[in-house]
């Protein structure tokens, strides 16, 4: 801090603590609702099990004990799975609504969802797939190819890439990869059968390899989506704004996509198309901490795990055949967002 | 007082006159641009439905096409034309109309490129009440469509319950209809995974769009509502251009911004709940014709004339290539429903458009 610096002004000094105050308030909370979420999706299911009986399956299994076996084979992956592809899908939703400066944008708006699902499509029609550990690669493949055409496509012409630019590709590429699925689809029953439950999304039948061999690229998005927060601070104020900061925007907004692509190909290649986190965590983090994307990506990787996980966990107990995660998340995040929305005093259109 | 004593053979070229002579050539120029893009989008219409209705089992010439459409032929290419071809051509000119109308509606009111039927939840509440419709009740054909309107226009209302609080802003609509869209899909999703995969295929066609089951009855009663709601557009057309302006301006100007956007809204929400009931959510027409629409232009106006002629020549030229063109290009016997065909052309189009395009005012 130089003696020269102008005084700040005295609003912001007292807005920045209040910010990072309720900003670690309630990363202290989220990490203890996740701990208190992650255990009771061990314990409840198709076969309640005691906590006493988690916790010896989780320390010292017994071989052949029923109990240990479901909650080592079956419940210990999906809750992790659920853990990393929430994280995932909630911070490249974050980053997604600050580089697209467009509060509506998810994760599957680059054409990362339908890229991935038309790779799915070929998996099964194509290769004959139907396991879902081997949909991984096809799925990452097809979300990383559907991003690049879109952020190539967005970089030509006149101005270069703008969010609108982004936005449209996107969109486009969507519609485009959707009809080829709907033709394949409509010709081949076959495909449909296997690819309907592929595509609502579910964090079940999951093994614990899909999950280790897609964590790097988790690990690295994440860590870049937590560094990105100030580029997308100044990107928030338009793109001359930022550069007159001294960001680099082109390659700030590069970086900014590339973990997209790294968070949401994952994310889709372990549980399927659901963007509805990415969509409505960013705005609960919003209204928790502010316009700081700093703080907004951080709550976001906490916050998303939590509604990825509450829906998994709410889908096995309410119907006796299990309700995929992908179907309740919309049930459970859609009335927050609705709420969210009402109570805002945002005007803007 | 110093232009008097300037000579007169220089008065002639004084700055205001040459931003003056600007200013004219430069609307002018636009105005011969806006002639011509339209006068270009009605002929590439005319054309494709001509050349739908010449095509088929029966071909037909154009002169055939045109003397039984004005009722000089008796023979069997009236019969061919009104009874087989026209009903077809027709209600894909409605629905890309209707479509087109409503995306560009929902566009400019809602100020975002991305809220059209299909991002706010019209076409997906249309569609929860069309598959359940179809997998739950069993039925077909016309209560589909009763069904496919109710679940639409049920989201519209509940849209219009949830967001107005002393007035309706476009964040909040546009925020709460992505959260309904999302519910109804799910609910899709349910009865897709749940149902029997040979009805699940019936109600996945249903929700591409699709043109092929047209015929007149179903003609007419989109045209009928069509004919109520378009005079309303033109109606509130001069209010959306206003609240453009912003909301303190044009209410400046003696409007209230907020019953405008939420009239403008209301008519996009029937637009779209009309065209989805008579042809399915045809995929991507009403989010790409404004755009398109407003790039041919190029001068930032509101083209919602210009939107339903592209929407038009997307739907009909897209089922010219659905009907006649992919059936010989597919291994199989297929008959291919027209939305598969306006994602497929339209996408790529807008794409090439954004990567060449030199301007961006959409």
């Amino acid at each position: 801090m130089s003696l020269l610096a102008p005084p700040r002004p005295a609003r912001e000094s007292v807005r920045r603590p209040r910010t990072a105050l309720r900003g670690s308030l309630a990363v202290v909370v989220l990490l203890a609702l996740l701990v208190l979420l992650a255990f009771a999706s061990l314990m409840w299911g198709a076969r309640d099990i005691a906590p006493a009986d988690v916790w010896a399956a989780l320390v010292s299994p017994v071989t052949g004990g029923n109990d240990h076996g479901v909650v080592r084979n079956e419940r210990v992956p999906r809750t992790l799975i659920g853990l990393v592809a929430g994280a995932a899908l909630g911070a490249a939703g974050a980053l997604m609504q600050g580089v697209t400066r467009n509060p509506i944008a998810d994760p599957g708006l680059l054409g990362l969802n339908s890229g991935a699902s038309l790779a799915v499509i070929v998996a099964i029609a194509g290769f004959h797939v139907t396991s879902v550990d081997g949909y991984v690669w096809f799925a990452f493949l097809g979300a990383g190819v559907a991003a690049l055409i879109v952020y190539g496509a967005a970089s030509m012409g006149w101005e270069g890439v703008t969010p609108v630019k982004l936005a449209l590709v996107g969109a486009a590429v969507t519609a485009t990869a959707t009809s080829l699925i709907t033709v394949v689809l409509l010709m081949d029953r076959n495909t449909l059968r296997e690819f309907r439950f592929w595509q609502v999304g579910s964090l079940a039948n999951r093994s614990l390899d899909a999950l280790t061999s897609v964590l790097p690229f988790v690990a690295v998005g994440l860590l870049v989506a937590l560094a990105a927060g100030r580029v997308l601070n100044a990107l928030a104020l338009g793109d001359d704004v930022a550069r007159g900061l001294g960001q680099d925007v082109t390659r700030g907004r590069l970086l900014v996509v590339l973990a997209v692509v790294l968070l949401c190909g994952s994310a889709v290649s372990l549980v399927g198309p659901i963007a509805f986190v990415g969509l409505v965590v960013p705005h609960v983090a919003r209204a928790v901490v502010g316009p700081d994307y700093r703080w907004i990506v951080a709550l976001s990787m906490l916050i998303g795990p939590l509604l990825l996980l509450a829906a998994d966990v709410i889908g096995r107990l309410v119907v006796a055949g299990e309700l995929e995660a992908g179907l309740v998340v919309a049930f459970v995040g859609a009335p927050v967002l609705l709420a969210l929305v009402r109570g805002s005093r945002s005007v803007a259109a | 007082m110093s232009a008097l004593l300037v000579p007169d053979a220089e008065r002639d070229t004084t700055p205001a006159d040459v931003a003056r002579a600007g200013l004219r050539t430069t609307r002018l120029r636009r105005r011969a641009r806006t002639f011509a893009t339209t006068l270009t989008l009605v002929v590439v219409a005319a054309a494709v439905a001509v050349t739908a209705l010449m095509l088929g089992d029966y071909p037909l010439s154009a002169t055939d096409v045109v003397r039984a459409l004005v009722g000089l032929d008796d023979g069997p290419a009236r019969i061919v034309v009104f009874d087989f071809r026209l009903p077809r051509v027709v209600l894909g000119i409605l629905v890309g109309v209707a479509f087109g109308l409503a995306g560009a509606l929902f566009q400019s009111v809602l100020r975002n490129t991305l809220a059209s039927p299909d991002v706010i939840g019209v076409s997906q509440g249309a569609s929860a009440g069309a598959v359940g419709a179809l997998l739950l009740a069993g039925v077909t054909g016309f209560w589909v469509s009763v069904a496919a309107f109710a679940g639409g226009a049920a989201v519209g209302l509940l849209l219009y319950a949830v967001s107005w609080r002393g007035g309706m802003t476009g964040y909040r609509f546009v925020l709460s209809g992505i959260g309904v869209a999302y519910v109804c899909t799910s609910v899709v999703g349910y009865l897709l995974t749940r149902s029997d995969v040979q009805e699940a295929q019936a109600a996945l066609l249903w929700m591409t769009g699709s043109v092929a089951q047209a015929d007149w009855p179903l003609v007419t009663t989109l045209a009928v509502a069509l004919a109520a709601l378009v005079p309303l557009v033109v109606l509130v057309a001069r209010g959306l251009d206003l609240l453009l302006l912003g909301d303190e301006q044009s209410a400046g100007l003696g409007l209230r911004p907020e019953l405008t956007r939420a009239a403008v809204i209301a008519l996009g929400v029937a637009l779209a709940c009309a065209a989805t009931a008579a042809a399915g959510p045809v995929a991507f027409v009403a989010l790409i014709a404004a755009p398109v629409a407003r790039r041919l232009l190029g001068d930032g106006s509101l083209a919602l004339v210009q939107s339903a002629l592209v929407g038009v020549v997307l739907v009909t030229g897209a089922d010219l290539v659905a009907q006649h063109l992919l059936p010989a290009l597919l291994p199989v016997e297929f008959s291919v429903p027209v939305g598969v065909v306006t994602g497929a052309i339209g996408g790529p189009y807008l794409i090439w458009l954004m990567a060449a395009g030199r301007t961006c005012t959409s």
